[in-house]
């Protein structure tokens, strides 16, 4: 092996895993907010990708559409859980929120769109539209069961990302899409290019962990949403509203996925089943990162993809398979080190 | 036998299934594959729904009894049924090599590690040479006994639902034994437990195997009634579908996993073949409304379709008397000529930087009821974890007989007689009080898993249960023994707490705030027995913060506070310390 190969390797290794980092720190931040193991954040990617490439062609894509569905049905549940004690206030927040603000976005797409759209404006529309089916995912799916074990959550997770999957070969097709780059800058430093892109990726990924870090280590709102994870009750008796500190988690990752997606899908192709994998690699990222520190969930999920260019290039064929064993060590290693006295709750 | 009158018209009624003139094959080929997929589902309801471990990855066990199968019978030519303990071999020494790795993990790291390994092997399968890679191994030969060859989904169709009665039988009666109860303790955290002397990995780690064989089983029926074998089947998609299986039918019970299977297969069979018309010719439908329906699910019926059909049917469970004739041997005594049971010398135990306790010393001697009281945070409760081995001493030495117990797990410090209550309640909910007492004679018990899945084990289980039946007796709660012990007050559960620490027949009895939720009546006929336990040779050490119990009761009473030892001495003596008062009132200014 020449040093070329083994920088490109490291260069292609390193973009790879700055994605999977900004994956795995929305995982961490979803589950330390709501301790919702978030599957379906390889949907996120994969409908903000698509829905931006499908803009970038003049199409308004479905998704524009389910964000209003699901607005309806979050709407409904809103006034059903309220019922008892319903109030004009909640009802005009309800119309603003599960209503409006997906209608206002899915009009503005069929306004916008158009093959001639600016990439900003593309992009804009993406993230709002999945911004908005994150939100209603968690109001709808995960909300009325928030007080449940993490295995119940694990499992209603699971049931989202085959909805959505499906939804997804509905709306994109089961052909592949690739999206317009977000710039042609590119940098050449040795044998090594550097594209505005692959910049853009490393830049928003270090950005989002110091951003993350910054806002649950010193802000009063990261703070409460912390609390709310470790005891809801707890956090509730203290004034913290809880079911918005999951709605604004929910949003955060979905805008964090689609970003991914759009940084992604002009480097490769991504079909409607893309996501899940490249999601459940950043999740490998986050349990090496224990689910909780978002450093070290960044670092991890540079190794995952280090590990992943390295072993594509080596042994292709299992590229997969070492990716995904690569965990077993780390678990053997956290089964080690388990507290000797750990009770589990119900 | 009357018990068994359902299983029987069950099996009755799937054997004459085929039988029925003009059954549309294709029903056939759906009830073959419920079965196979209750097969790996049963599997499931032991491992997560009953011992609270949740797989994804069972999907992959399927693949090593159908791969195993496959590479063997075309390949070397080895007959079916010899591959048979193959297949459930490999299966089983798979879920020995990735269970050691898996089953200690704790919460959501176990699903998600099963996740992960289960993609793995996915796509080892799907990449290996011997296996076949993506297009898998085709042409295996069909089940043959003698010169029939089972090649009709309707003759495979016996071999399948065969397996799936034997195993359901087999599973229930586990559940229903000494092992099973350890199991079901399982789901409740493992404290509880292993003060009892259950090796709670060892248990995890038994459920995990049984629950690989059997997906190993539905494999290798699968190879035989497809005569071929790819990964897709195997996959983590299929895994997903296991567990939603389980989790529709009930993930707690053993037939709501052939009902979750009848519900899923048929359900998925009708999207696949329905949703295309209504909504034109896409694909994947059915994975949206199959997604939708389990979060519904989860939301409306989180235990399953199962429990809620038997709340309806008018099903009544037999009520179990024990035959209190017979006894079990006592426990094992070691020889011991020392008078003093238990001895603490200077034990200190360190949270970080914070000393819970602080070099207390001081003993429990034979026929003697000692109280260990203190404010709240005085160090009472992690005394006693340092005693049973719960936690490991800082440093000094606990010693039980004279010798020294030096970082003794639970498991092995009940062994010497040292049994105990919780501070807070511990007892599994969904399980009778019989049944949750039964737990504290698991050590006096012998029979194990295989035994007790046979059925061997009768003669022993009867005693186990004769002796918890006696000791429920003993404090009073004959009349609960049937009932479910989540559904007991407090106060009760405290008691059943005892009457589960009495089975171990012990020397010492620890007891963590017995009297607390007890009304003042119950307090008294407890004070009555634990005197008459003394009387009878056994000595207790008891936390307690009512006084007025605690002074009428303790012959000798040690006090703590912030970790250290204050006082000690006889009830009178302690009411007059001004330590003691000085902790509990304030220094007068």
């Amino acid at each position: 092996m020449n040093t070329t190969i083994m920088l490109f390797l490291l260069q292609d290794g390193i973009t790879n895993g700055a994605i999977y980092a900004l994956l795995g720190l929305a995982l961490v931040l979803v589950f330390a907010v709501t301790r919702v193991i978030l599957i379906p954040q390889g949907e996120f990617v994969t409908y903000g990708a698509l829905s931006y490439a499908m803009l970038a062609t003049g199409q308004v894509p479905g998704t524009a559409k389910l964000a209003v569905a699901m607005g309806l049905v979050a709407f409904g549940l809103d006034l059903f859980f309220a019922r008892k004690s319903l109030h004009a206030r909640l009802i005009a927040r309800a119309v603003a929120v599960d209503i409006v603000f997906p209608l206002a976005v899915c009009l503005l797409t069929y306004a916008l769109a158009g093959p001639k759209t600016p990439i900003a404006v593309n992009i804009a529309l993406a993230l709002l539209i999945v911004a908005a089916i994150g939100l209603f995912l968690y109001r709808i799916a995960f909300q009325p069961i928030a007080h449940t074990s993490v295995l119940v959550l694990l499992i209603a997770s699971v049931g989202c990302h085959l909805a959505l999957q499906g939804l997804g070969l509905v709306f994109f097709g089961a052909e592949g899409l690739r999206g317009p780059a977000l710039s042609n800058v590119a940098l050449t430093a040795g044998a090594l290019r550097f594209t505005g892109q692959s910049l853009a990726v490393y830049g928003l990924t270090i950005a989002f962990i110091v951003a993350l870090w910054l806002f649950f280590g010193y802000s009063l709102t990261g703070k409460a949403l912390r609390a709310t994870a470790v005891n809801r009750l707890g956090a509730r008796l203290v004034g913290i509203r809880t079911t918005l500190s999951g709605q604004i988690a929910f949003l955060l990752a979905s805008l964090i996925g689609a970003i991914s997606g759009i940084l992604i899908v002009p480097i490769t192709t991504l079909y409607y089943d893309t996501g899940f994998l490249i999601g459940l690699k950043g999740f490998i990222a986050a349990i090496i990162g224990g689910l909780v520190s978002y450093p070290l969930t960044a670092v991890a999920a540079i190794l995952v993809g280090v590990v992943e260019a390295f072993s594509s290039f080596y042994a292709s064929n299992f590229k997969e398979v070492i990716v995904f064993t690569l965990i077993l060590p780390v678990l053997v290693l956290r089964s080690l080190a388990a507290p000797a006295v750990e009770e589990e709750k119900d | 036998m009357t018990q068994r009158l359902p299983l029987v018209i069950f099996a009755l009624v799937m054997a004459l299934i085929p039988l029925v003139p003009g059954m549309p094959p294709f029903w056939i080929v759906l009830l073959d594959n419920i079965g196979l997929a209750a097969l790996v589902a049963m599997g499931l309801v032991l491992l997560t729904g009953v011992g609270g471990l949740t797989s994804f990855g069972q999907a992959a066990f399927c693949g090593f009894g159908a791969y195993t199968t496959a590479v063997l019978t075309t390949a070397y030519g080895v007959s079916p049924w010899l591959t048979l303990p193959l297949s459930l071999l490999v299966s089983g020494i798979a879920a020995v090599l990735l269970g050691i790795v898996t089953v200690r993990l704790f919460g959501h790291y176990l699903p998600l590690g099963t996740i992960a390994w289960g993609i793995a092997l996915f796509y080892l399968f799907s990449k290996l040479e011997f296996l076949g890679r993506n297009d898998g191994i085709s042409g295996i030969p069909p089940v043959a006994i003698g010169s029939y060859e089972m090649l009709s989904p309707g003759t495979i169709y016996y071999a399948i639902w065969i397996a799936v009665l034997i195993s359901a039988v087999l599973t229930l009666n586990l559940l229903d034994s000494r092992t099973g109860r350890a199991i079901r303790a399982l789901r409740r955290g493992h404290i509880a437990a292993e003060a009892f002397g259950v090796q709670t990995p060892r248990a995890k780690l038994l459920v995990f195997i049984y629950a690989a064989v059997l997906a190993g089983l539905s494999g290798w029926l699968y190879a035989h009634f497809q005569r071929a074998a790819n990964p897709t089947p195997f996959g983590p998609q299929a895994g997903i579908e296991y567990l939603f299986i389980a989790v529709v039918g009930g993930a707690g019970y053993v037939w709501g996993a052939v009902l979750g299977a009848g519900i899923v297969v048929i359900l998925k069979e009708v999207l696949q073949s329905y949703l295309p018309y209504i909504f034109g010719g896409q694909s994947q439908l059915e994975t949206i409304v199959f997604g939708i329906l389990l979060v519904m699910l989860l939301q409306l019926a989180p235990s399953g379709v199962w429990p809620w059909l038997t709340a309806r049917l008018p099903l009544k469970t037999a009520r179990r008397t024990a035959d209190t004739s017979l006894t079990l041997p006592a426990r094992e005594r070691a020889p011991s000529t020392s008078a003093v049971l238990l001895q603490l010398d200077k034990a200190r135990k360190q949270f970080g930087g914070v000393t819970a306790v602080n070099d207390v010393s001081f003993d429990v001697k034979a026929r003697e009821i000692v109280a260990l009281i203190g404010p709240n945070g005085a160090g009472k409760s992690t005394t006693f974890n340092l005693i049973t081995g719960v936690l490991t001493a800082t440093s000094g030495a606990i010693s039980v007989l004279g010798r020294k117990v030096e970082n003794a797990p639970p498991q092995e410090v009940v062994k010497l007689g040292v049994a105990r209550t919780f501070q807070h309640v511990k007892l599994v909910p969904d399980m009778t009080v019989l049944e949750n007492v039964a737990i504290g004679a698991h050590l006096r018990g012998a029979s194990g898993a295989v035994a007790s899945m046979f059925r061997l084990d009768r003669a022993d289980e009867a005693r186990l249960l004769a002796e918890a039946a006696r000791q429920i007796e003993r404090v009073g709660l004959t009349d609960q023994i049937d009932q479910l012990a989540g559904s007991l007050s407090l106060g009760q559960q405290r008691i059943v707490e005892i009457a589960r620490a009495l089975c171990v027949d012990p020397m010492l009895l620890l007891l963590d705030e017995p009297a607390a939720g007890l009304r003042h009546m119950e307090k008294q006929r407890l004070a009555a027995l634990l005197r008459q336990l003394r009387d009878g040779g056994m000595s207790v050490l008891l936390v307690e913060h009512d006084m007025g119990f605690v002074m009428d009761l303790a012959d000798r009473i040690v006090v703590l506070d912030f970790g250290t030892k204050i006082a000690e001495g006889t009830p009178a003596a302690i009411k007059k310390n001004p330590e003691v008062i000085k902790a509990y009132l304030g220094a007068a200014a």
